[in-house]
């Protein structure tokens, strides 16, 4: 099943009664499936006339205690960060997919890792997170957007799966297995009319400083939460490397490969792939850092999740970089090459400063 | 014996409200609020509010409200219809926020026929914001975005939104309406109860829009601000009902 096809299934089997979305490549399959499928049980497809309505239908429905869900690629995604605040801000639950192409500005339609910042920093104005899940196969995006409704639900916060246009487009067997429904508590917050009960408002507004800060002292401390409770990833021959990879989503599948040629060559290399981007699991790879003699981070962007692998280093180690943008996937091959690089600039170092613990290539014959 | 003759809608709370003096908002407010009451559908009944001057009007409706970003309020009232179809949903909008930024969601809103009714205030201004140009604001009106009076060679002419959206197939009821007499008031509440009876009998999308005034930023004194209204607005925007919901084929061959 196509990636795009499996996650709008996901959805459904996941509860989402409500779509609201605006074409796009390279997402336009999800859309186009919920038309088809969504009026068969008795939800509702609506294409909107532009994002900017899409995500405010998507904040209407959730307001009304609906299961809603978008998707967009990145310009279209750049549109609906204006939504995505003030639903953040009302802490409804809503889930939002981004099927990520090359940018900036309108850029291209080919895979990019390049809204990372924007997906886990914000993106629209005020101090807000969404929760963001990085899938790496179709499977793995058919089980997170499945589950991502009732997460959203018990956390009133929206959530984001971060895919990309490889991801979307590629074909790949797929079961959808059932969902584990968290406990969850009636929305007795939502617009649903007033019968029988006082009236609900639901604003961001809040003009008194001092109210103001409570929310946002409410969401900080919702999100410390979720960073306790959500934090996935998932590691590959990291056990005994003295080299990581980082990476998430399709490039993960990629450096996996780039692991395996890098052993074959005498290289203990291993991968760590963070599955949550917010929030990241910087106390996992915190820990890699002690058994590690440096990292690399590779994106399909000039660098932006490395950004926070640094942060959970925090200098233990060195954490370098490798990437393309513009919609071009790095090969197996050249993150090998990235990655003795740095094996060899560290054996350099190792050598001038009398340092034994220099490591080499099994095909050079170097070993030491 | 006592008799209650007159009191306040059950649709509205006891909050007093924000509006300056000699602004119709309060009277639009009853308007509403006395139809919601007539038609005994409080308990089913969505508000959504507008960024601007009715920014707050969450707090005076008796109803649950929601608060949409700047113009969206057709795009939030259409997610919320759509997942409670037995809900009465209506907005509450500005014209900065209904004839500018959010022209493309009252276009879509009625050119989908979407079931909501829209409530429109039009005061030729912005208020809020304290009196800047509207996209309403007329020819020649001085406002602090155009110091010397509207010039239509350079800020364009203003949008005459009844006549603009009357043009769509999914309009159902478009009126203009203002509060400027007991009889414009009385006129204006039969154009907001026609607009909520179109949507219970799931006729499609209705608007009114109010003439209102804004003797804040327009410099007058309320008298003087709706006899501007009664001259110089209601000759630019003709008061009137725009569309009225067609009447079944059989029905009028059979009258």
């Amino acid at each position: 099943m196509k990636g795009n096809e499996a996650i709008a299934e996901a959805a459904i089997r996941g509860g989402c009664k409500f779509f609201f979305g605006y074409p796009i490549t390279p997402q336009n399959e999800i859309p186009e499936y919920m038309s088809r499928r969504l009026p068969e049980v008795g939800g509702v497809y609506l294409q909107a006339e532009s994002e900017v309505a899409a995500i405010n239908m998507v904040y209407g429905a959730a307001a009304a205690g609906a299961r809603v869900m978008t998707s967009s690629s990145s310009p279209g995604i750049s549109l609906k960060q204006e939504g995505l605040s003030y639903i953040a801000a009302c802490e409804l639950p809503c889930v939002v997919v981004n099927m990520m192409r090359g940018g900036p500005g309108l850029g291209g339609i080919q895979p990019s890792q390049s809204d990372y910042f924007q997906a886990t920093k914000g993106g629209g104005h005020g101090d807000y997170r969404l929760i963001v899940f990085g899938p790496a196969s179709v499977q793995e995006a058919a089980d997170i957007t499945a589950e991502a409704f009732s997460i959203a639900d018990y956390y009133r916060n929206p959530v984001m799966i971060l895919g990309d246009g490889a991801l979307g487009q590629m074909m790949e067997p797929v079961e959808f297995r059932p969902v584990e429904e968290r406990e969850l508590s009636p929305k007795t917050w939502a617009v649903t009319g007033s019968r029988g009960r006082r009236p609900n408002i639901i604003t961001s507004l809040e003009l008194e400083p001092a109210l103001l800060e409570k929310l946002n002292l409410r969401l900080a401390a919702k999100y410390e939460k979720i960073g306790r409770e959500l934090v996935r990833f998932d590691t590959y021959r990291l056990e005994d490397a003295h080299w990581a990879i980082v990476a998430y989503g399709m490039m993960a599948r990629v450096a996996r490969a780039a692991v395996d040629k890098a052993r074959a060559r005498g290289i203990k290399a291993g991968l760590f792939r963070p599955i949550s981007l917010f929030p990241f699991p910087s106390t996992p790879l915190a820990k890699v850092a002690e058994q590690v003699r440096g990292f690399l981070a590779v994106e399909m962007s000039m660098g932006q999740m490395v950004e926070d692998v640094k942060l959970a280093v925090l200098g233990r180690r060195p954490v370098h970089f490798y990437g393309r943008a513009g919609g071009i996937v790095p090969t197996a091959q050249e993150i090998l090459q990235a990655l003795e690089g740095l094996v060899r600039d560290r054996n350099k170092a190792s050598r001038e400063g009398g340092d034994a613990g220099a490591e080499g290539f099994r095909t050079t014959g170097s070993s030491n | 014996m006592v008799r209650k003759v007159f009191g306040r809608p059950e649709a509205l709370t006891e909050t007093p409200t924000h509006y300056c003096p000699g602004c119709t908002h309060g009277i639009v407010h009853r308007i509403v609020a006395e139809v919601i009451d007539e038609l005994g559908v409080r308990e089913r009944t969505v508000g959504v509010v507008p960024v601007g001057c009715a920014v707050f009007a969450y707090y005076y409706f008796n109803c649950d409200m929601i608060e949409a970003s700047h113009g969206r309020a057709p795009a939030v009232a259409t997610g919320i219809k759509r997942a409670l179809p037995d809900s009465v949903v209506f907005s509450y909008q500005g014209d900065g926020d209904l004839a500018s930024i959010g022209t493309a969601e009252i276009v879509h809103a009625a050119a989908r026929g979407e079931n909501i009714s829209v409530i429109f205030i039009n005061n030729a201004i912005y208020g809020m914001t304290g009196g800047q140009m509207a996209p309403t604001t007329l020819p020649g009106q001085k406002t602090t975005t155009s110091p010397a009076g509207r010039d239509t060679s350079r800020a364009g002419y203003p949008i005459r939104v009844c006549e603009m959206l009357s043009t769509l197939d999914g309009a159902s009821y478009i009126a203009r309406v203002s509060c400027t007499s007991p009889a414009n008031v009385a006129r204006a509440k039969r154009a907001v109860r026609e607009a909520f009876e179109v949507q219970l009998a799931g006729g499609g999308f209705s608007l009114v829009e109010f003439l209102s005034s804004c003797p804040t930023n327009w410099g007058m004194t309320p008298i003087e601000a709706l006899r501007w209204i009664d001259k110089e607005m209601s000759a630019y925007y003709p008061l009137g009902e725009y569309k009225v919901p067609k009447v079944p084929e059989e029905a009028s061959q059979g009258g």
